[in-house]
């Protein structure tokens, strides 16, 4: 082998080396999900079987959380007593779901007034702030709760803008300004649903659209069923 | 005196550092990563009512925009694209000095020896090829389920976005850039294309683009596939900024290489050379050139467009400003038909150029192929409304372009026809090559008549935006094209290198590429017609039983890739056995010179006095039977 | 092929025999792949329009069956009989030197051409006939005749919403429709570019924002149907789709009844119906 097949040779294990580095970086990028966050069962609290799922959703998601986004509007989810960054829920199969939202964010204006009506909870009703109602103003959307393909749309109202002490940036405690929504659905088959917001709350793109509600982790995220 | 001779010093190798320093690439990766900064921070200084959105959305397009403007900018000129024009412009006279460099150091820089930019883009676009088939393989693993499983949704459509903009982008070059550039000079019988600097420019224009398409994961990826229709385009992260400014690049890139070949076939043709004695390969390679100046204008303006909506708040296609989406699928699909044809042409030059000479006979139907490519060339800017036939188009309109459609597979079966015609009592060989060439027209075949199930405006109904038209463009360019540029590498490595391949590694390659590509392709006309649209993760799982089959044979076709690098380290870097002068004793003017080709090709401009096919025993003189052959078709 | 100048009579006559081993195949395949793969092609017969599209690929499977078949064949007859003979060592042995035939060029110019014209043609006389299910655009050039029941598909990111303008405008989450009755579907989007594919109903029709897309459509038997989205509309694009219903016409009395009580309370906040909706603003401030 000569002199000129030694330099191609290491030239080419060179290249083989730099590229399957790549290659599992890339692969590590592709393959970076959300954390799953399963949903706490209720029966020691309520008595009722079921589990309880509790949200956040936050007009900033701030520094902390995500460092190159710190301006985008997202979810957050309860693990433990902690907020955690992240919209991959996991929840048994046909059982009942209990949900509380705490809404930091003001509001958007639904793009789709139609979504302004709750649809696929147990009494087709949600409850803010304690009380009970079945649609609400689309102007005062902020957020909704939407998983299509078990019928659930659950619009969200927003704090309104002329609150005292809102909360600029997740995670935000009970003492800032905010409405506490909850909702009842049932999950039936297994399976990997999706879920996502409906309203174009992401701020500063083109129709609302742009940015975390197109982000898995912020706008969106899956409903595992098992 | 030869004893003088004999103790005169060897000439001094230049130090290390002197070879390091000038102008070369590891300068022009230097300069090109100032660059970047410099625009990234011009971006960032920017204000003004048109960016207060950028505090809300973190994100500013105009910075990530100018950045890769610097970054290419830079890049060219370390590698010493600039330094010609100063000079001229400060008065020294012309000179095609970068060509007398020597060694290997030549394949990583500016080089104006058209030969070495055919290598140059061998190895280049071989490694975009590689890069966007093992995003092929990330794509078919995610879809072994019905839901996304391994790949979360942004990464695949960043994915598959990246898959189709890198393989439809540098691919367009994929037969122009190696072979034609390497051997449409010698085979026309000159010393050089009509621009080296140019033809050199493109190749590294194409690198400088590839780079940036592949950053695009630091940036949130682009959800919009390779065809970045608005209004999705204008919601996308800053991502979608390094596909704007890839395919920018590439179409730069193609109208430049477009211009060279024409100028080049045009006015560098030696004497006696005629029109009607032009290889068939040359004739594909100016068609070709012709789509490409002419489309690739189209391409830079929609994205341009596309730029200036994502950065400065223009409305070309915002709809609640008065912009309209179809504007932007009508600019693109200007550009994008011609586009694949820009594909299919030079794999018909190819098949047409090798087939003589493993089947010993000249080439049938010469004229006839030659109006073939010619009308190809001239239909495909009338039929890009096809991809429109459901788009809430003038609906009137479609008829025309169904015709426009059906007609341009009249001169695209010429090529078929003298592809059988010139098989016609031949004594064919079955080498590597030929092999390739076969099953080129098994798949283009396939592809071509799916394609008239397309064109049929009713048919298309149910099958736009499904996964037979995947099936179909991937037998079409997969099956055309890319089986013709391994042809080409068999073929020509031997002279471009003056290496043998190893031709038991070689077969085995061919037909593990043959079967599975076709395990792999024929199953998706199945799932487009049941009803799996393209570009999705999510599908319906009655349907999982066949992906999980395309995805095996997609796999296979990874391993015969391997196969091929497997054959090309062991043969042209470990063992390294030369090749015979002209292995497959073609009659080309290019096998009739040495191996490696001197730098200025021919010591002496030939005079061409014959017909470019001439194998074949001459046939016995017509005895006035009826219907004699007359001869040159 | 009676051009070609025989090399001595041992060689036998190729092209007749290529040509008959051709048209047998032919004619054993064309009539197989029309009787039994064309029955069974999609779309199905859902709809006036999917029965269309099953007849015009059945059209074209006849048609490129022989068409196939030629290359295919010749290809297989050249590998065989068109060989260098093995162990041909030292000269290249040479074919004749043929580089053309007239005839034969014409004979396929006019062929193909003829060919590909009725295609044209054909495709033609379906396309004006009903619209084959395919989007029309704002003013259909060719509308369905009769009473028609229009129905509007509005696409949003990332589900599909309908409403039903003879019936208050009404909107539902899923689509039920009458069989048997011309429905007028008009298609359109929120904000980016979708598509609505009906797949068993053969309906296929972009949704462009600010744009009124009308397809036509005649459902014939009771059916559940898959609608996706066919047009790349972001993450969850494969997601986007949805179950419909084809129902007799009391039951789908019922349904509607049905949607307006349960959809009562947001009634109040529908836009007035409209072919195209482009809601306000452009871009959400903070």
């Amino acid at each position: 082998m000569g002199v000129l097949a030694k330099k191609l040779l290491g030239i080419g294990v060179g290249v083989v080396v730099a590229g399957v580095l790549i290659g599992l970086y890339v692969a590590g990028w592709a393959t970076s999900f959300p954390k799953t966050v399963a949903a706490v069962s209720t029966r020691p609290v309520v008595g009722v079987s079921g589990t309880q799922l509790t949200l956040q959703t936050v007009a900033a998601i701030g520094p902390k959380y995500s460092p190159s986004n710190p301006d985008w509007v997202s979810y957050l989810v309860k693990e433990k007593g902690k907020w955690v960054h992240s919209t991959v829920f996991k929840v048994p199969a046909n059982s009942i779901v209990h949900v509380t939202v705490l809404q930091y964010d003001g509001d958007s204006g639904l793009r789709n007034p139609f979504l302004s009506q709750v649809q696929g909870t147990l009494n087709g009703r949600e409850t803010v702030d304690g009380k009970s109602i079945d649609a609400i103003d689309p102007e005062e959307a902020s957020h909704t709760f939407a998983v299509p393909q078990l019928g659930v749309f659950i619009p969200l109202p927003g704090v309104p803008e002329e609150a005292k002490n809102q909360c600029e940036f997740a995670p935000c405690t009970l003492a800032q300004a905010h409405r506490t929504i909850t909702f009842t659905f049932r999950t039936g088959k297994r399976g990997r649903y999706r879920w996502q917001c409906f309203v174009p709350c992401a701020a500063g793109w083109i129709d609302g659209n742009g940015g975390p509600m197109q982000t898995l982790g912020y706008m969106d995220g899956f409903l595992e069923v098992t | 005196m030869s004893t003088a001779e004999a103790l005169a010093p060897t000439p001094a190798r230049r130090p290390l550092w002197r070879r390091l320093v000038g102008f070369n690439l590891l300068t022009a990766v230097i300069f090109g990563v100032a660059g970047y900064y410099i625009g990234w921070f011009i971006g960032h200084q920017i204000k003004g009512p048109s960016f207060e959105f950028q505090s809300e959305t973190d994100e500013n397009d105009v910075a990530l925009m100018l950045a890769y403007l610097g970054g290419v900018i830079g890049f060219l000129v370390g590698l010493g694209f600039a330094n010609y024009p100063i000079s001229r412009m400060l008065g020294r006279p012309a000179s095609l000095r970068e060509k007398e460099h020597e060694g290997m150091g030549r394949y990583f820089g500016l080089c104006t020896d058209h030969k070495v930019v055919g290598i140059q883009y061998l190895v280049g676009i071989g490694v975009f090829f590689f890069i966007a088939g093992l995003n092929a393989m990330l794509i078919r693993t995610e879809l072994l389920h019905p839901t996304p499983t391994t790949i979360g949704p942004n990464q695949y459509l960043s994915l598959v976005g990246m898959h189709g903009a890198m393989m439809m982008g540098m691919m367009t070059s994929g037969i122009l850039g190696p072979f034609a550039n390497y051997f449409v000079p010698i085979m026309i019988g000159a010393r050089r294309m009509a621009f080296p600097r140019i033809e050199a420019l493109t190749f590294w224009l194409l690198m400088a683009a590839g780079f940036i398409l592949t950053s695009t994961i630091f940036f949130g990826g682009f959800p919009t596939g390779w065809t970045g229709y608005e209004p999705l385009n204008e919601q996308a992260v800053m991502g979608m900024d390094s596909y704007i400014c890839f395919f920018a690049l590439v179409g730069l890139s193609m109208m430049l290489l477009g211009l060279n070949m024409i100028a080049t076939i045009v006015a560098h043709r030696a004497p006696g050379m005629t029109w009607s004695r032009l290889p068939i390969f040359v004739w594909s390679v100016l068609a070709t050139a012709v789509l490409m100046v002419l489309s690739a204008p189209m391409l830079i303006g929609a994205l341009l467009m596309a730029a200036f909506d994502r950065t400065i708040n223009t409305s070309f296609f915002v709809v609640s400003s008065g912009g309209s989406p179809y504007l932007f699928e009508n600019l693109f699909w200007f550009f994008g038909h011609p586009e694949v044809y820009i594909l299919a042409l030079p794999g018909f030059g190819i098949v047409l150029e090798l087939l003589p000479v493993f089947t010993r006979k000249p080439l049938w139907g010469y004229k006839l192929a030659i109006s073939g490519m010619l009308g190809v060339t001239l239909l495909s800017f009338f039929v890009w409304q096809h991809h429109l036939f459901v788009s809430g188009i003038n609906a009137t309109l479609r008829p025309f372009y169904m015709l426009s459609t059906e007609i341009i597979s009249i001169p695209t079966g010429f090529i078929f026809l003298c592809v059988m015609g010139t098989l016609w009592k031949a004594r064919a060989r079955f080498t590597v090559p030929m092999l390739f060439c076969m099953g080129w027209t098994f798949n283009f075949l396939i592809g071509g008549l799916s394609g008239v199930f397309l064109s049929d405006t009713p048919s298309d109904t149910d099958t736009h935006g499904s996964f037979f038209v995947m099936a179909h463009f991937h037998y079409t360019i997969m099956g055309g094209l890319i089986f013709t540029f391994f042809a080409a590498i068999y073929y020509w490595v031997p002279k471009m290198f003056g290496l043998k391949l190893n031709e038991r590694l070689a077969k085995v390659h061919f037909w593990s590429l043959f079967l599975a590509f076709n395990s792999t392709f024929m199953p998706l006309f199945v799932l487009g017609m049941k009803g799996m649209p393209r570009r999705v993760s999510a599908y319906n799982p009655d349907l999982q039983g066949l992906n999980v089959w395309v995805s095996i044979s997609a796999f296979v076709i990874g391993l015969s890739m391997l196969v091929f690098i497997a054959n090309v380290v062991y043969s042209l870097i470990i063992v390294r056995e030369p090749a015979e002068a002209n292995p497959w004793h073609s009659k080309s003017l290019e096998w009739q010179l040495p191996t490696p080709v001197p730098v200025n090709n021919f010591d002496q401009i030939p005079t061409i006095d014959h017909d470019p096919y001439e194998y074949g025993t001459p046939l016995p003189p017509p005895r006035g039977a009826p219907g004699a052959v007359p001869a040159g078709g | 092929m009676a051009a070609e100048a025989t090399h001595g009579g041992s060689e036998p006559n190729h092209a007749r025999r290529f040509a008959t081993i051709w048209i047998v195949v032919s004619l054993i395949a064309t009539p197989l792949v029309v009787l039994f793969v064309g029955p069974i092609m999609p779309p199905g017969n859902g709809s006036a329009q999917a029965s269309g599209h099953v007849t015009d690929n059945t059209v074209l499977i006849g048609m490129a069956t022989p068409v196939l078949l030629l290359v295919l064949v010749y290809l297989i007859y050249a590998i065989v009989h068109f060989r260098a003979p093995k162990g041909g060592a030292g000269a290249v042995l040479e074919g004749p030197a043929i580089s053309g035939d007239t005839r034969i060029q014409t004979t396929w110019i006019v062929v193909t051409s003829l060919l590909v014209l009725s295609l044209a043609v054909y495709g033609t006389v379906r396309l004006v006939e009903d619209g084959a299910g395919s989007g029309q655009g704002a003013s259909p050039a060719w509308p369905a005749s009769g009473k028609k029941l229009p129905v509007q598909v509005i696409a949003q990111e990332w589900a599909f919403t309908y409403r039903f303008p003879t019936y208050g405008g009404v909107e539902t989450t899923h689509l039920v429709l009458p069989v048997n009755q011309t429905i007028e579907l008009h298609v359109t989007s929120l904000d980016v570019i979708h598509s609505f594919w009906a797949y068993q109903l053969g309906v296929k029709a972009d949704a462009n924002p600010n744009v009124d897309n009308v397809v036509f459509v005649k459902p014939t038997k009771l059916q559940t149907f898959e609608v996706r989205c066919a047009e790349l509309c972001g993450i969850w694009h494969g997601y986007m789709f949805d179950h419909g219903r084809v129902v007799r016409p009391a039951v789908f009395q019922v349904w509607i009844a049905e949607q307006q009580k349960r959809f009562a309370a947001s009634k109040k906040y529908l836009p007035p119906y409209s072919t195209k909706y482009v809601p306000e603003p452009a871009r959400r401030g903070g």
